[in-house]
């Protein structure tokens, strides 16, 4: 006789502003296995018990940053989070920290998107170069400056653990920031004194109270607290040149 | 109500390919209106997953005519070479211009480019950035893209259908998901660059969101898909999930051991095996011919078992912790978080699982399809280079050297083209809405849509796998024409309109059935053997007279789709023999030596 399978409870913060006028517990239970993960579970419920819940999710392997979530209370990519370390249960999910709830585990991403677009996120080239002159040399160490910094998937995990993103939704946040210092970093790139009004503004790196909880949940390693502070020195050394130097004047 | 936006050229896709065309017309014609429409935000896209690297001829003891060869011969000659041409040729540019961009590319230490040996590749050509290759790929282009202010971008919008008028294609018509209302994008000229279709199949490398809605869009038009047989299994992925191990671990001499610890490549024509990795031999042949590999030695028990199916190894350890760090710190991370295995200190568990579709929207050697107006750039297309099996790393180069041509054509055609009768797309995004709705609006049929996902997904692969016979390719027609009928009483659990994934999943799955009906009719009718499409029930063997061909499927509604037959281009490489490791080398000493006879 077939051994009956494990099972653990799952309870979901549902939120449908279609149905429900606030967030209400939704309790499962899902079967599983040990290699199972959290994103397993919540694609299992919708199979086979409740088409209704939302969530996003693709790549399953901890890349594509769209399956962020609070897992017991903290930021998870639920793909990379397994059921066999949340035994006996219950695990309990939620949209994530500090973003607006779109439905269910689906938060918008919009404010995220529009802070990226905002500090010129790309190469702002010191020396313009032809494609026929070919690649920029760019030695290892060179790329050590700010390879970590370029590992950022946007998850937003980073924003969730933030406390002072869940108090003022308008500062830059650890991922931008660190995505700034990304490109100033670069050797190729010469655009830092365009990216310092965002750097130095009131949405800048003085709203970080330097907490570092952000480097302890990013699932890539990247560090966003460092980059922080490196732009600290960064943006008080541009505090100081502003008077020998007048912004504005072209050099 | 349906909202409209007007555009000059409408991109379906924000991957790689989709990317690079939206960023190559914003900078040629900045006063044409891009709108570019992906079902998820950029950054999500697949391309995000590649690992290995992108090829382009770098070395100076490389040559253009050398990634020819190899790209053709590892296609099994069912490439069109002239498009092969255009395609080694571009490459290299492509990658420098992805540098000037700020992708992070691995470095020698003298600060150039650095390349690495990959399956199938003479020479080592395949740049990268660690093993997350085309993460940071997609990343450079999606920020490079932010730029440029034509670009307007339909985040997180669902493509339903495409809009055709006058006999060319004037638009496509999308839900915002976040609503659930629709948007109709009007254009004069169309790319799609959706990707691949490897959820078909059970076992996939594949993101949840790579489900062929670009094939679909273009074949329910009319568009023949080509090629569709042609499915790539890649020889080293995680059980259970799929999830790959990149080319790149045998790429850095990364060994495949069966259950006895033998290199069992050298007896499959790929030896000999020594220590130090040879390119075109042993672990570094093409993935078609080490998944067949997998099944023989499956077949001969020499596999080892495992709660997911029988594995083989993938064996790193002899490159150390500190090189599998810096060259590979995924794989690294995969497996031990995923699977609970060290691998400086254990061989990976690996099993061949579905990762490419070789075949796709056809497209001439300018990325136009039969529609006039539509094109087509990346893993969705078959501009024909990669054949009857692609080489690792020719995908992500792919999708920057045509993601550019596609722009650059459909901006030219949008420039000559006329404008749009309004009403009547108007009238044609009404009724596109409306069959979009009627599938989240069906009550009382009872047909769950995981269950008809997971019936055709196992079909696949029982049917259309690494080998494949007469009676399972049928039994699998049979399955899909069944599964087809039994999509029109899916029942769906969610009726609101707004973030409706349920919904999402239901067309979604629509698609899917039509192009696995593409792929197992167009491999049911190729009786031969080539490339990834091998079969066991007497047509084993390549047949250059009867299937030199392209196979064309087109859409035919309810019905199984009408396999058709188009020419390949030959130009300068006749059909020889495929052979790698010592055979391979033999053949290329006297390719070459004919050539020089010949002067």
């Amino acid at each position: 006789m077939a051994e009956s399978p494990k099972t653990i409870d799952v309870e979901v913060l549902r939120y449908r502003p279609e149905q429900e006028s606030e967030p209400v517990w939704q309790r499962y239970t899902v079967p599983y296995t040990d290699d199972m993960s959290v994103l397993q579970a919540l694609q299992q419920i919708k199979d086979d018990q409740d088409g209704s819940l939302s969530f996003r999710w693709s790549c399953r392997m901890a890349i594509c940053g769209s399956c962020g979530m609070m897992v017991n209370g903290k930021p998870h990519l639920s793909c990379q989070t397994f059921l066999r370390d949340l035994l006996p249960g219950p695990v309990r999910i939620e949209a994530l920290a500090h973003f607006p709830i779109e439905r269910d585990l689906v938060v918008s991403v919009d404010g995220f998107v529009k802070k990226l677009e905002g500090i010129k996120p790309y190469i702002i080239p010191k020396e313009p170069r032809t494609l026929a002159q070919g690649e920029y040399r760019q030695t290892p160490a060179q790329l050590e400056q700010f390879e970590q910094f370029s590992g950022c998937i946007n998850c937003m995990l980073c924003y969730s653990a933030c406390p002072q993103f869940g108090l003022d939704p308008s500062f830059a946040g650890p991922g931008v920031l660190a995505l700034l210092h990304r490109y100033n970093a670069d050797s190729r790139d010469g655009g830092q004194a365009l990216r310092m009004e965002v750097l130095g503004s009131t949405e800048g790196v003085w709203n970080c109270t330097a907490v570092g909880y952000c480097s302890e949940v990013c699932p890539k390693g990247v560090d966003p607290a460092n980059a922080v502070n490196q732009n600290k020195v960064n943006s008080a050394k541009d505090y100081f040149l502003r008077f020998l130097s007048p912004r504005g004047s072209k050099s | 109500m349906i909202e409209t936006y007007q555009a000059d050229v409408a991109i379906v896709g924000a991957g790689g390919a989709g990317l690079r065309a939206a960023i190559a017309v914003a900078q040629a014609h900045p006063e044409l209106r891009i709108a570019l429409v992906s079902k998820v935000y950029p950054m999500r896209s697949h391309t995000v997953a590649a690992e290995g690297g992108a090829a382009a001829v770098t070395q100076a003891h490389d040559s253009l005519e050398a990634h020819f060869h190899d790209t053709v011969a590892g296609g099994d000659w069912l490439c069109e070479q002239d498009v092969v041409d255009y395609f080694v040729g571009q490459a290299h540019e492509e990658m420098v211009q992805m540098e000037h961009w700020g992708c992070p590319w691995s470095r020698t230490a003298d600060g150039r480019a650095n390349v690495r040996a990959f399956g199938g590749m003479k020479i080592e050509r395949t740049w990268f950035a660690a093993d997350k290759t085309g993460f940071h790929m997609l990343h450079t282009l999606f920020q490079t893209s932010i730029q440029f202010p034509s670009i307007r971008r339909f985040d997180e919008h669902f493509c339903v259908d495409l809009m055709v008028d006058e006999g060319r294609v004037q638009g496509v018509l999308a839900i915002d998901i976040a609503s659930g209302s629709f948007t109709l994008i009007q254009a004069k000229a169309v790319v799609i660059a959706t990707g691949g279709a490897g959820r078909v199949f059970r076992e996939n490398t594949n993101g949840g969101i790579v489900t062929g809605d670009g094939m679909a869009l273009a074949y329910r038009h009319g568009v023949p898909l080509r090629d569709m047989e042609f499915v790539q299994y890649h020889p080293t992925c995680m059980p259970g999930t799929g999830l790959l191990f990149t080319e790149a671990c045998r790429g850095e001499g990364g060994f495949l051991l069966n259950k006895d610890g033998y290199r069992y490549l050298q007896d499959y024509g790929l030896g000999p095996a020594t220590p130090e990795p040879r390119n075109k031999a042993m672990e570094l042949g093409p993935r078609d011919r080490l998944s067949q590999a997998y099944w023989h030695e499956k077949q001969k028990g020499r596999t080892l078992p495992g709660p997911h199916g029988d594995v083989v190894q993938l064996d790193l350890r002899h490159l150390g912790e500190a090189k599998l760090r810096e060259r590979l710190p995924q794989i690294y991370e995969l497996a031990v978080e995923y699977l609970g295995v060290d691998p400086a200190k254990t061989p990976i568990p690996v099993l061949p699982a579905v990762h490419y579709t070789m075949g796709g929207i056809v497209a001439d050697g300018r990325t136009a399809s039969t529609l006039p107006g539509l094109f087509s750039a990346g893993e969705c297309s078959s501009v024909g280079i990669h054949g009857a099996n692609r080489l690792g790393s020719n995908s992500l180069t792919e999708l920057l050297v045509f993601g550019k041509l596609a722009g650059l054509e459909a901006a030219a055609f949008a420039k000559a083209a006329p404008a749009g009768d309004i009403a009547t797309l108007a009238r044609l995004a009404e009724a596109a809405s409306q069959r979009a709705l009627a599938v989240a609006e069906r009550r009382g049929g009872g047909e769950r849509i995981a269950t008809l996902r997971r019936e055709m997904a196992q079909s696949m692969e029982d049917g259309c796998g690494i080998y494949r016979t007469a009676a399972t390719m049928q039994s699998t027609c049979d399955k899909l024409a069944e599964l087809k009928q039994r999509l029109k009483n899916v029942q769906l659990d969610d009726h609101s309109r707004g973030w409706n994934t349920e919904w999402l999943l239901a067309i979604e799955l629509g698609y899917l059935l039509d192009v696995a009906q593409a792929m197992a009719h167009s491999a049911l009718e190729r009786r031969e053997s080539r490339g990834s499409h091998q079969r066991l029930d007497g047509f084993e063997q390549r047949d250059d007279v009867n299937f030199l061909k392209h196979s064309l499927a087109t859409y035919a509604g309810d019905d199984a789709p009408r396999i058709g037959y188009g020419p390949v281009k030959i130009t300068s490489s006749a059909p020889g023999t495929r052979a790698y490791g010592a055979a391979g080398e033999q053949a290329e000493a006297e390719r070459k030596a004919k050539e020089t006879n010949h002067g």
